[in-house]
């Protein structure tokens, strides 16, 4: 089954809206999505979070796709408690660009943010404090890009650190 | 007299965890202090990181089931549930009516288990020691219908993508309604122990505000949220699993302060209680399901949440037609929830630190993944 339109008034207020910022409205399995350029995205939250009741961003993830010139796709999750209805906005990056913060939007992307970075090196330009947040600071590399074997580490952390060769 | 006092008051910055009891887990906070008052503070997380995300893409997915187990590992149902819910959305198909009742009955009873342990614990913060015998003495009783049903008793891994891994033992519903019996006299004997008590109510009155507002700017869910005044429970606003054929309300409370979260998860359980009574005496007859040999979504993605204890739950899978997911985020209701702390204790005191912590019943398991 594909993705199929999205049909409604949201997405054609959308497209209104913000022209040809927007790529797609979709639907997959009943679930709603708009594929925006990088540059659009934070106007796009705040317009749903303003205009449209999305209140709640629910979370911000990456997918990695390193065989793609722009690799990495950034997916904002929000729900809007009012319309009891969820919607992502997505985009695609490539790998050393870095979108906006969208911190001054919804607070709660403050953590999120700071996952994504840990985990695939995205740099959110504007955030209040980029750093790693699960990993040490000085961890070098970033695990959930598709290059990083599963048994992948920072050797020289693990040494310095733990004593030991290897922590598998 | 000197030119300088005695005593400068200076900032003070203090360290709390990673080894600490009352952070429940692997959390180490770092506090800036003028007193007792707490200035600011700076969670440092990540312990527990074992890189769950980066598993699920290297495992298909059946095996990558028991894993999800290990994250809020006191509520491990419904980290199973969750998972379950979102393959089986990916694949679109739904589990056999039969599943879906006792999934509800497990989850339910898991969210006791979970709710007792959050009670125990934060009583014990704060100074009152008995709840937490009474408390693991009723969770026991939880944990043995798990044990029966499936061999475990933390991580059960207790659900199958498309249903149920084993039929339900003989004396399972018995055994579960003598449960609701023994159960709900056991919560207002709780209440009495605490609700009205004195040092409980001075310590949570009014410690921890958080309206419903800064809930959403936060995104934090589950009980934080229902306390101050938002009445949204997932199950209730996108049902699954069935729950729109049950009975129950959202308990929600007023001021967003510690004392009403812990009425409303007091409450909560009490529901849990109903929802079980009413499962417990429907449970149809037919299939429990079959996990499929070769899982192969489509290619596609999907976003699917539940109601688990600590809040919203949700997986976001990534499918690219193969047998293991091209990419596997859990939305964790502890990770974003704990990053309110800071707005919670800021200019509050430093023994409420404690306290605040307590209430927002967080799994530091499920925090770092």
């Amino acid at each position: 089954m594909a993705a199929t339109p999205w049909e409604g008034e949201l997405p054609a207020q959308l497209k209104e809206r913000f022209g040809s910022e927007i790529g797609e409205c979709a639907s997959y399995l009943g679930q709603n999505f708009v594929v925006a350029r990088p540059d659009a995205v934070i106007p796009i939250l705040e317009f749903l979070k303003l205009e449209a009741d999305f209140d709640y961003l629910v979370d911000i993830t990456a997918v990695d796709y390193p065989n793609r010139a722009e690799r990495f796709e950034l997916v904002y999750i929000l729900y809007s408690y009012g319309r009891n209805e969820r919607v992502r906005v997505k985009s695609m990056i490539a790998d050393g660009a870095k979108p906006p913060t969208a911190v001054p939007v919804h607070t709660g992307a403050n953590w999120l943010e700071r996952e994504v970075f840990d985990m695939f090196g995205i740099e959110f330009a504007g955030h209040p404090d980029m750093r790693r947040i699960l990993l040490p600071e000085e961890w070098e590399g970033f695990p959930l890009r598709k290059e990083y074997s599963i048994i992948k580490q920072d050797d020289r952390w693990v040494k310095e650190n733990l004593g030991i060769e290897s922590g598998q | 007299m000197p030119e300088t006092t005695f005593l400068d008051s200076t900032e003070l910055v203090l360290n709390m965890g990673p080894q600490h009891p009352s952070t429940h887990g692997v959390l180490r906070v770092i506090l800036k202090l003028d007193g007792e008052k707490v200035n600011g503070t700076e969670c440092v997380i990540g312990y527990l990181h074992r890189g769950v995300e980066k598993i699920g893409e290297n495992r298909t997915y059946q095996q990558f089931a028991p894993y999800v187990d290990r994250m809020d590992y006191v509520a491990a149902v419904s980290n199973g549930l969750g998972y379950c819910l979102a393959i089986e959305k990916l694949l679109n198909i739904e589990a056999p009516p039969r599943a879906q009742v006792t999934r509800v009955i497990l989850t339910e009873l898991n969210r006791i288990a979970s709710h007792l342990l959050w009670l125990g614990t934060h009583a014990l913060d704060i100074g009152a020691i008995t709840p937490v015998f009474y408390c693991f003495r009723e969770r026991e009783e939880v944990l043995k219908i798990f044990e029966n049903y499936c061999g475990a008793r933390l991580t059960t891994h207790a659900f199958r993508i498309g249903g149920l891994q084993y039929e339900l033992y003989d004396g399972f519903e018995e055994q579960v309604k003598a449960f609701c019996e023994m159960f709900l006299p056991k919560v207002d004997e709780y209440e009495e122990l605490l609700t009205h008590n004195r040092i409980w109510v001075a310590r949570l009155k009014g410690v921890g505000i958080l309206s419903g507002d800064e809930c959403k700017e936060f995104g934090v869910t589950g009980p934080v949220l229902r306390a101050a005044g938002v009445k949204w429970d997932l199950r209730k606003a996108q049902p699954y699993s069935g729950y729109e054929q049950y009975d129950f309300e959202i308990p929600t409370g007023e001021n967003g302060d510690t004392y009403d979260r812990y009425l409303v998860r007091m409450e909560e359980m009490r529901q849990s209680v109903r929802i079980i009574r009413q499962a417990v005496a429907k449970i149809p007859t037919g299939p429990i399901g079959k996990t499929p040999k070769v899982i192969k979504p489509a290619t596609g993605e999907v976003y699917v949440s539940i109601e688990a204890p600590k809040g919203e739950l949700g997986y976001f899978v990534v499918s690219d037609n193969s047998t293991q997911p091209y990419r596997l985020r859990v939305r964790p209701p502890s990770f974003v929830n704990l990053q309110a702390l800071d707005r919670m204790v800021r200019g509050g005191l430093v023994a409420d630190v404690v306290a605040i912590i307590g209430t927002l019943d967080i799994v530091l398991g499920e925090v770092d993944r």
